[in-house]
């Protein structure tokens, strides 16, 4: 079995981290991972956009037309990609800065006010692991605890900012779960 | 060790540090400079040196000079980097002395862009720099591949006295994969007491080594010249190295494909599967040496109507894969050149139009 996840956002909403986190993940529970980057000419603010594929053998395009699942930090990201995300895939939206749907009806559409998530525990910066837990948590393409874990070893460097991650990632699954 | 996480290029870097070589010399470009980001601060960790050149031509003679002082050397750069160093290469050939070059290719020509490319194929395999000489070029198709293959291109490098190539596409230094490093320094060092000039007192004989490029006498020209011909055909007949793909069946065409590429047409090739279309793939992981050999067996199946090149360029071993298959069947090229990566869909597409005009 494979599975693919798109993030996309503007540069600086932490889309190649979450990516990152999610295939550490995934790595960590056996899986075979590949994390790729749009590497372009960018800049902060312009487009970023990462894609993961996650497989339980090795994997041979790393090169996805057609992805399962697609996390959108922002409208544009979501315009551009709704359209290509495979049937019964978890179309995440960032709804503190998209005010539209993805016009879907064989997705799970997942809408998810990230950043005043975020700023309710402390920092607005979180909301990109606001987002991935959510995702993660409605998906279940990878185990939750392990995910908890993977986040707390990126953060270990700088251990100041680990509680507000665990609250991000408990907030973002408590979304998942009640979302409207 | 257990599998850590990483970007091809930060592998890379690290890859050549467990291989023992603690000399690297290189100028940042798009997309590889995370190497010379993170040897920049990992070098120093473990004794070892990274000096930024002023530009890459002077890398590829302080390159020159350190394999010359018998010290084990690697850089890497991108497309037009490797262009500049390119008088080096051949005289550092000439010389024969062992350096691993990495280049992560961008699209060319020119400054181009810095997306993937394969254009890089001809200038790695044909020459670049002037004169008679061969590189040993391999083409890893993952992460955990470029570092194998880091690692035995400084053992093939000393073997030979020869420069290594590794041609890595930008995806292959950009992407993240789980990947495991040797325990322990698979690349023991070669004896160089030979040749490099290291200095009279660290060795037993007293004689003096000399390292040069300079032949005025054409008759020694001519012999040193034949010396390294003999080298290179020693190569072909060890070094070629290859992995194959759903080979087993029928198959109506041979895809030959490196790179980040092949892995492109490992996943057209399931989907062909499912329509009950049969390709199979030889992959070189030398480009050269390349597989001549095995493609050629390859195409000599009954059912093979055609081979298809497919690279990020515009065809450029289309001519190898013609001279390994002489004639057999005709030789088709699929790919693209601007930076983008063909998909799994295209590719499939691309191969079922082939073959539909070869019935």
């Amino acid at each position: 079995m494979q599975s693919e996840v798109m993030f996309a956002g503007f540069g600086g909403q932490g889309i190649l981290l979450s990516g990152k986190i999610l295939a550490q993940t995934a790595m960590d529970q056996g899986f075979e991972v590949a994390w790729v980057p749009s590497y372009g000419p960018e800049m902060r603010g312009g487009t970023a956009y990462c894609t993961v594929v996650i497989s339980d053998e090795p994997i041979g395009s790393p090169i996805i037309k057609n992805p399962a699942h697609l996390v959108a930090m922002n409208r544009p990201s979501l315009e551009k990609f709704a359209g290509i995300v495979k049937p019964k895939g978890v179309i995440l939206i960032n709804a503190s800065l998209i005010p539209i749907r993805s016009g879907r009806d064989d997705i799970d559409e997942l809408i998810v006010q990230t950043t005043e998530i975020a700023s309710e525990i402390g920092n607005i910066r979180a909301a990109n692991i606001v987002a991935l837990a959510s995702f993660i948590a409605r998906s279940r393409i990878v185990d939750f605890d392990i995910f908890r874990e993977c986040v707390k070893k990126e953060f270990s460097k700088k251990p100041k900012l680990i509680p507000l991650n665990m609250k991000a990632v408990d907030k973002g699954k408590l979304a998942a779960n009640f979302d409207v | 060790m257990a599998k850590v996480l990483m970007k091809g290029n930060e592998a890379i870097g690290e890859a050549a540090i467990r291989a023992g070589c603690l000399n690297y010399f290189a100028y940042p470009i798009t997309p590889q400079s995370e190497v010379a980001e993170y040897l920049a601060k990992r070098m120093p960790e473990v004794g070892g040196m990274f000096l930024q050149g002023e530009s890459e031509v002077a890398v590829g003679y302080m390159l020159f000079g350190a394999s010359a002082c018998g010290e084990r050397v690697f850089t890497t750069s991108s497309s037009p980097g490797i262009s500049l160093m390119s008088e080096a290469i051949s005289y550092i050939a000439a010389a024969q002395c062992p350096v691993v070059f990495v280049n992560i290719m961008r699209g060319g020509p020119g400054l181009g862009g810095i997306l993937p490319s394969q254009a890089d194929y001809s200038q790695s395999v044909k020459g670049g720099g002037h004169g008679d000489y061969k590189l040993l070029v391999m083409a890893p198709a993952s992460v955990q591949e470029a570092v194998e293959m880091v690692t035995e291109a400084f053992v093939l490098a000393e073997k030979y006295r020869n420069p290594v190539m590794i041609l890595g596409d930008g995806l292959i230094g950009q992407m993240m994969e789980p990947v495991e490093f040797p325990e322990k320094v698979a690349a023991k060092p070669s004896d160089k007491s030979e040749w490099a000039t290291t200095g009279m007192d660290t060795r037993k004989s007293d004689k003096r080594n000399l390292v040069k490029t300079l032949f005025l006498d054409p008759e020694e020209l001519n012999r040193h010249n034949l010396m390294l011909k003999e080298k290179y055909k020693k190569m072909e007949a060890e070094e070629v190295r290859y992995s194959t793909y759903n080979t087993d069946g029928d198959y109506k065409a041979v895809i030959a494909s490196y790179g980040t590429m092949s892995r492109v047409c490992k996943t057209a090739i399931d989907m062909l599967k499912k329509e009950g279309i049969e390709v199979c793939m030889i992959r070189p992981q030398t480009l050269f040496p390349f597989p001549e050999v095995a493609i050629r067996k390859a195409v000599e199946k009954k059912s093979c109507k055609l081979a298809i090149s497919i690279e990020m360029n515009m065809g450029q071993m289309v001519e190898d894969i013609q001279r390994s298959v002489s004639g057999i069947v005709p030789v088709k090229w699929y790919g693209k050149c601007g930076g983008e990566i063909p998909t799994p869909e295209e590719t499939a597409e691309a191969v079922k139009k082939y073959l539909n005009n070869e019935e």
